[in-house]
């Protein structure tokens, strides 16, 4: 299950005149379908050894079997029909249904922001066909007024649909292409961007763009949806005025994201783009910030700051574009009993950088030391993060840390695995002499390495404990 | 014909209508009858249709879409935390939203679930997609569907239906259907069956308050069953007999919840030129025929009330005109609007024009049309009622100067009604609406709506009943194939037909007033071992349970023994050779314990074991004797006097007729 896009059927691929008639059939289902001469969007009378069946042929997911056809009965269920059972078929009537949004004219209101919302692939408003359930996202403005009508008290939006890609498809190239879009509308004069994202790798394009887009003179807001916005308690309508509030109105400038705060309709959080950590799969309130309290609270009333000290709006344009990334970097998480040659093939395929998710403090096995030393020789940047994912490196504590320091390995603090992961490929996109790339990983653009973890930084809040339980009883989850 | 002469008359009196008086004419002029004087004419002359949706609790271990227990419910107050969500209209096929539902998401409705940990995980509050359904659950549905003659399907969908009330925190069911077109027979004729749903059960509602909506979400989840009718009945008494039957079917799987709540029946109810209107979870069969005889004649009496007011006007002209009052102005003395002034609540008063002597016309019995306004303005607008009062009350509750002056104020016409409500400032504009929305409804006749039932047979609005296009597949779970060989292994237990049975008590003479509960207990399997494993009359093992039992269950409420005692106790007394007629006191004494094995219970009752002989003799000795008290009734009398002196030493030993008989009837 995809939680965060919206299951597409077939119909949306550009439809030969051919397969269409047939959408998502193959093998037996398909065969029977052709003897009978019955399309889809058919109306058919069938009959089985189970009885008789009538209603509408609907298309069928290209990953089910080949041993069912799909039918939408008068009642408005789907029921699948066994191959095996058919006896005959009769198309009786054929409508084909109509995928169109309407658009209504997006408001322009004097005296409200200007936002610009740039898609990038996942879902963030939609209508449903309720024939088929095929999601119709919702994009232009037009069609997101359609559907979130309230966005148009927040702000004066314009959208931009610039890649559509699933959220795990993301990767370097399209950082490149935001990053440089970013600039552009910038320039042009937009008081705030949103970028509606898809959320399984949404921190990583938070951490990203924090690093390519420096000195932001306006929010960079990146919002996404855990529940699909054609669900009737969809957290996406939310989300969305969170984000435009947050991108139109608020005082920080940075690129953060936006979701829920609680699971409950309540308010969102507004994470920094390099503090920030998908941490459960399926939760509306996902979004954590580790190490640190999130930036600020967000409600349709407004920003509402919950750390002091951040970087503020301002009117200029003055905005640093740096739009690297050497994607010969790669990541590997420490088991115990881990062998050599996993670095070595690292080092043999031509990389350039590896980030080390290390157990405790930050170590891994002595086994593994002289191909950390081998790595080194080679040019092979090498980094420490965080199994525990909370709390700092500190390799000075034990000798295998001193050890491994000596090896060639760089602490990185209380740098997110993730974080470090993309820091290093947009260092290396810049250079490769390795006391640059060490000064560039470790100073610290938007807190990506805090110097301080405030005492509440840490909250897993860990349930069966009375002060806990008390506490979710009296506060909304 | 008739009514539009009276239609007239009408007009010319709405200036001095006396409301009461209208009320009762209004009901005389659609010619509402009790149900007790109805019969079938009376229907046809409105042309009554009803069907049915029977929803059925199923027997599982657990939840259908996650691992937490099934049937485990939790206190009203017990919860653990609680989370709120506001449910959003999503966009129609024509990319638009209904208007009502807009408007009631406008109003900002909170909705709080509250958790139990034990009786719910994170997929009850949509924070994880479903998990496998039960095969358990699965298993029971077909077995019902082939039980109800359905075709089964291939393949299992799981389907969305959209719920925007929050009693499902997703805002939408999960529900799949396992059979299509099956049919039950009645006593005279057979009804249709459309589907036969798997489905999760929905929230309870603690409270809903203004703008805060409570909910358990312990039966959350839990598997339940619906089957859908077509609308086949024709009058009142053949929708109970469906349910009834629908029910007991049900209960003959022995797969199935028992007690409060695990049996629940929606109602649609139409007359002719009517709609399709829905009576929520009906909880008892008993109440179905007043219901639907009392919401047929309002369907009627809402069409008369649409003839009368578009006789008048087009709906195209009909315009309403509103104004806020001042309460300093008026002399109040109703008590509910006072204690809304001191809760700086504001006051409005609303013209609708033409809808003189409408608002007092008779929709259901002490239920005038204007009843139709103030529970929209609850339900829609989030007022707590009272929330309006009209020019048309009933009871007089405010004085008619105030509506004089306010009709001078709106510049009224003298056919016109008023309505003045208050409401929180936030709640004006959709009230406003409401009220607005309701009026030009009236044009149209009957709105399709979802009513709450009550005790004396009527109902309230409750919800607007969603639109046609409601049902999406579900794209969290996969399509579940439904073997040839699997239905074929289930059919092996399908039990015997309801109405076989029917047919088989009639046979055995057991009398029809027992039917009813030994259906509803699903006790005619048992029955059926007894007699023919044991060989006891079946009309006398009918009787034992369908009075005797039946008489105990109600006095001690619940029957804490396994019911194969009652087997096992009439095989100790044929193995005994004790006579079965003493088996009823001992169930009694075995509801008091429960667990007390047989012959201690016969000890209990202090029963002796005495040879038919010896009692036979004794009677030769009474007979000898015998004087007769009273000279003019000496037959019965001494019979009955033996008889009485030797009832307990009988009992067990000697078959009670057969000892009538061996005394000298002259
Ligand atoms: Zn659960």
């Amino acid at each position: 299950m995809r939680v965060d896009e919206t299951f597409h059927w077939p119909i949306n691929k550009k439809e030969t005149m051919n397969e269409d008639i047939f959408q998502g059939y193959k093998g037996e289902a398909l065969a029977l379908l052709k003897k009978y001469s019955v399309r889809v969007w058919g109306t058919a009378e069938v009959e089985t050894s189970r009885g008789h069946f009538s209603g509408t042929i609907l298309p069928r997911s290209e990953n089910d079997d080949d041993r069912h056809i799909v039918m939408k009965i008068v009642t408005g269920y789907n029921i699948g029909i066994d191959t095996d059972t058919v006896l005959s078929m009769k198309e009786t009537g054929y409508k084909k249904a109509n995928y169109k949004i309407p658009e209504k004219e997006f408001p322009y209101t004097q005296g409200l922001p200007h936002v610009k919302l740039l898609g990038t692939g996942g879902t963030i408003a939609s209508r449903l066909d309720y024939r088929t359930g095929a999601v119709i996202p919702a994009f232009s403005p037009g069609e997101l007024y359609g559907a979130v009508p309230e966005l148009a008290d927040i702000c004066n939006l314009d959208t931009e649909k610039i890649f559509a890609v699933f959220s795990e498809n993301m990767g370097p190239k399209q950082y490149v292409a935001l990053a440089k879009k970013i600039g552009e509308e910038i320039e042009k004069g937009v008081d705030g961007i949103v970028i509606g994202h898809g959320t399984d790798t949404l921190h990583h394009t938070g951490a990203a763009l924090t690093f390519m887009c420096q000195n932001l003179p306006v929010p960079v807001v990146l919002v996404g949806s855990q529940r699909s916005s054609d669900r009737p308690s969809s957290d996406a309508a939310l989300n969305l005025m969170h984000a435009m509030t947050a991108a139109g109105h608020g005082n920080i400038a940075e690129v953060m994201v936006c979701m829920f705060g609680p699971t409950s309709d309540e308010y969102g959080f507004l994470h920094k783009g390099t503090r920030v950590r998908k941490m459960h799969s399926s939760y509306r309130s996902t979004f954590r910030t580790i190490g640190d309290t999130p930036v600020a609270k967000v409600t349709r009333q407004g920003v509402e700051p919950i750390k002091p000290e951040f970087h503020p709006r301002r009117k200029d344009r003055n905005v640093t574009i740096i739009p690297t990334f050497d994607d010969r970097v790669a990541m590997l998480y420490y088991y115990p009993g881990m062998k050599p040659d996993m670095l070595h093939s690292i080092i043999d395929n031509g990389y350039k950088g590896v980030v080390w998710v290390g157990t405790g403090l930050g170590h891994i096995n002595k086994e593994m030391y002289p191909a950390v030393e081998r790595a080194k020789a080679e040019g092979v940047h090498q980094y420490m993060t965080l199994q525990t994912i909370w709390g700092y490196v500190h390799m000075f504590v034990y000798d295998t840390g001193r050890d491994m320091m000596a090896k060639g390995i760089i602490p990185a603090g209380n740098m997110l695995p993730e974080v470090a992961f993309i820091k290093l490929g947009w260092a290396l996109g810049q250079t490769h002499d390795p006391e640059e790339v060490k000064r560039l990983m470790l100073t610290p653009v938007n807190d990506e390495i805090t110097e301080r973890e405030p005492y509440n930084g840490y909250l897993v809040y860990q349930g069966g404990v009375p002060e806990v339980e008390e506490f979710l009883k009296k506060v909304h989850k | 014909m008739r009514l539009k002469k009276k239609l007239k008359l009408n007009i010319k009196t709405v200036k001095n209508l006396h409301p009461r008086k209208n009320f009762e004419l209004t009901r005389k002029q659609i010619g509402y009858i009790d149900r007790s004087d109805a019969c079938q004419a009376d229907y046809d002359r409105i042309g009554f249709i009803s069907g049915l949706e029977v929803h059925q609790q199923l027997q599982t271990e657990s939840k259908l879409f996650c691992r937490c227990p099934a049937g485990n419910f939790q206190k009203p107050n017990e919860y653990n935390a609680e989370i709120i969500r506001h449910m959003r209209p999503t966009l129609s096929e024509l990319g638009e939203y209904d208007g009502t539902a807009l408007m009631e998401f406008k109003t900002k409705k909170e909705i709080v679930y509250r958790i139990a940990h034990r009786t719910a995980c994170t997929y009850e509050i949509d924070d994880t997609p479903p998990f496998h359904v039960d095969r358990e659950a699965l298993q029971i549905a077909i077995q019902i569907a082939l039980a109800s003659k359905m075709n089964i399907v291939g393949e299992v969908h799981i389907t969305r239906k959209q719920y925007l009330d929050g009693s499902i925190p997703t805002g939408f069911q999960r529900t799949a259907i396992i059979g299509v077109e099956g049919e039950i027979p009645l006593k005279n004729k057979k009804v249709r069956l459309i589907q036969l749903s798997l489905e999760e059960d929905s929230c309870r509602e603690v409270s809903d308050i203004g703008h805060r909506r409570i909910y358990r979400t312990d039966r959350l989840g839990m598997p339940l069953i619906e089957t859908v009718t077509y609308p086949d009945m024709k009058n009142p008494d053949e929708v109970k007999e469906a349910c009834d039957y629908i029910r007991f079917l049900n209960r003959s799987t022995n797969n199935v919840r028992k007690g409060i709540g695990a049996g629940r029946e929606d109602v649609n109810v139409s007359c002719s030129g009517g709609t399709r209107v829905e009576i929520k979870g009906v909880a008892h069969t008993k109440w179905i025929p007043e219901l639907c005889h009392v919401e047929s004649f309002r369907q009627w009496a809402l069409l008369a009330i649409r003839d009368k007011l578009t006789a008048q006007i087009a709906k195209a002209n009909w315009k309403c005109s509103y104004v806020e009052l001042n309460p300093k102005d008026f002399n109040f003395y109703y008590p509910p609007l006072l204690q809304a002034m001191e809760r700086k609540e504001k006051l409005y008063a609303v013209n609708l024009p033409k809808f003189g002597g409408l608002l007092s016309h008779f929709t259901q019995p002490e239920r005038p049309f204007y009843d139709e306004f103030t529970h929209r303005l609850k339900v829609i607008a989030c007022i707590e009622r009272p929330n309006m009062v009209t020019s048309e009350d009933l009871d007089d509750v405010i004085s008619h100067h105030v509506f004089e002056s306010v009709q001078q104020l709106l510049h009224t016409g003298e056919d016109d009604a008023q309505i003045i409500f208050w409401a929180p400032e936030a709640d004006v504009h959709t009230a406003l609406d409401v009220i607005e929305e309701r009026a030009l409804m009236t044009f149209d006749g009957v709105p399709q709506e979802t009513r709450k039932s009550f005790v004396d047979g009527t109902t309230i609005f409750e919800r607007v009943l969603p639109g046609a296009d409601r049902m999406y597949p579900d794209t969290d779970s996969a399509p579940i194939p439904i073997t040839t060989s699997w239905i074929d292994e289930i059919r092996q237990h399908v039990p015997e037909e309801v109405h076989t049975r029917y047919l088989q008590l009639k046979e055995w003479q057991v009398p029809e007033d027992c039917y009813s509960y030994l259906f509803t207990h699903n006790y005619y399997p048992l029955i059926s071992k007894i007699v023919t494993e044991l060989s006891i009359s079946p009309k006398w093992v009918g009787v034992f349970f369908g009075q005797k039992l039946k008489h105990l269950h109600g006095q001690y409420k619940a029957i804490n023994f396994d019911l194969q005692r009652i087997y096992d106790l009439l095989a100790f007394l044929l193995k005994e050779k004790i006579d079965v007629a003493i088996a009823q006191k001992m169930l009694n004494e075995l509801f008091l314990h429960p667990n007390m094995d047989f012959e201690s219970i016969l000890t209990v009752l202090k029963f002796k074991r005495v040879s038919k002989e010896e009692i036979l003799g004794r009677v030769d000795f009474l007979e000898d004797k015998f004087f007769p008290i009273r000279k003019n009734s000496i037959k019965p009398d001494k019979v009955n006097s033996i008889m009485g002196q030797l009832r307990t030493i009988s009992e067990g030993n000697i078959c009670l007729e057969e000892l009538a008989k061996n005394i000298t009837k002259e």
